[in-house]
């Protein structure tokens, strides 16, 4: 009964807690490779236009990661990473994380068909259902291959940016998706390798809790070895110029170099730090190299009123 | 009429609220607002931008 008096209590929840619930680190990464997506894919658009789908992306990943914080707050509770999180500290209540997070995916998704396109929309939409109820419902509590598997929805807003711009899918944003896909496995299993306890402690099967450290550091190698590839890849089909493929070679060879070291370490974590951090800088400098790529071509030509 | 004076006289009985909690109640009214405020923008500037077609969606 206290319970029941106690959740019925007015809210105490402030606006910034309402933008922690949309994770706005994760949001900004989505937002610049859906950015990047949209700005390298042929055809003008105008620039309102361009500015609306962002606004709609950026929304919708809000509106997936409130969702999931709604569902995994028993998680997040157990783990020091985010047990400060609006939910877990008491500061939102449960239903009010669900109902925003509900409103924001129904306002993005609708908004983006209205305004830019049905195609865009659509993929918005299977993005935010794919994180919430393939990934967060299901994968993320029952298998080490969680963020292998859920790291396709994280992978798919190059593609919703290309599709805002021309209505269609096409192999070069596909190819910023495998980018991005094999890239999540190695980044989250660095990361997880020196917080294993606090995944442990939550009952979330990551890769070194179920399989062990040494698995988890031969499978970074592994994925790294895919990814390096990947992306030189837009340099070799010819949709980026020399300076990307520059870029993408040398910071290729870099990742592979500390997933090596990741590899080789016996004690400590400083290597799975490193590639933590640099698998972050590593992403964003392929991104940022097509938009320099692209930019350095004419922006104002492609956004051609 | 004298029941209705009566009813008047009576304190209220439902839930008041701490400083914070309306200060928070506030915050996300106005929010709200601001959020309500920039999508008509949104939806005015685009009607603008598109014309007579803004309600062509291609697939």
């Amino acid at each position: 009964m206290s319970v029941t008096l106690s959740r019925a209590e007015p809210s105490i929840a402030e606006v910034g807690d309402y933008v922690a619930l949309m994770k706005p680190r994760v949001m900004s990464l989505v937002v610049f490779t859906a950015f990047v997506g949209l700005v390298i894919a042929p055809g003008h658009l105008h620039p309102v236009i361009g500015l609306t789908a962002l606004l709609c992306i950026a929304v919708g990943a809000g509106a997936a990661g409130a969702l999931n914080m709604w569902y995994d707050a028993d998680i997040d509770a157990r783990m020091a990473r985010t047990a400060a999180r609006p939910i877990p500290a008491g500061r939102v209540a449960p239903g009010e994380a669900l109902a925003f997070g509900l409103t924001l995916a129904g306002f993005s998704v609708v908004v983006l068909g209205l305004l830019v396109n049905l195609i865009a929309a659509a993929l918005l939409a299977f993005t935010i259902a794919f994180y919430v109820l393939v990934y967060t419902m299901w994968l993320k509590r029952t298998t080490p291959q969680n963020i292998v598997i859920g790291g396709a929805a994280g992978a798919l807003p190059p593609i919703i940016g290309w599709a805002a711009t021309t209505g269609s899918v096409a192999i070069e944003p596909v190819v910023l998706f495998l980018i991005i896909f094999f890239w999540t496995p190695p980044h989250f299993w660095a990361l997880s390798l020196y917080r294993a306890e606090d995944y442990a402690r939550a009952g979330v099967p990551m890769l070194p809790v179920v399989a062990g450290e040494a698995e988890t550091r031969r499978q970074i190698l592994l994925y790294t070895l895919l990814l390096a590839p990947l992306g030189v890849a837009p340099w070799l089909l010819g949709y980026a110029g020399p300076l990307y493929g520059i870029v993408a070679v040398t910071t290729g060879a870099a990742i592979i170099a500390l997933a090596l070291r990741v590899r080789a370490e016996r004690r400590g974590y400083a290597a799975s730090k490193q590639m933590f951090a640099f698998s972050i800088l590593y992403l964003f400098l392929l991104f940022a190299m097509l938009l320099v790529d692209r930019l350095s071509g004419g922006l104002f030509g492609h956004f051609a009123v | 009429m004298t029941a209705m004076s009566e009813a008047m006289k009576k304190p209220e009985t439902g839930i008041k609220l701490t400083k914070r909690q309306l200060r928070a109640r506030r915050a996300r009214s106005i929010a709200i607002a601001v959020s309500l405020g920039v999508l008509v923008v949104l939806f005015y500037i685009v009607t603008l931008v598109k014309g007579p077609g803004v309600l062509v969606r291609p697939l």
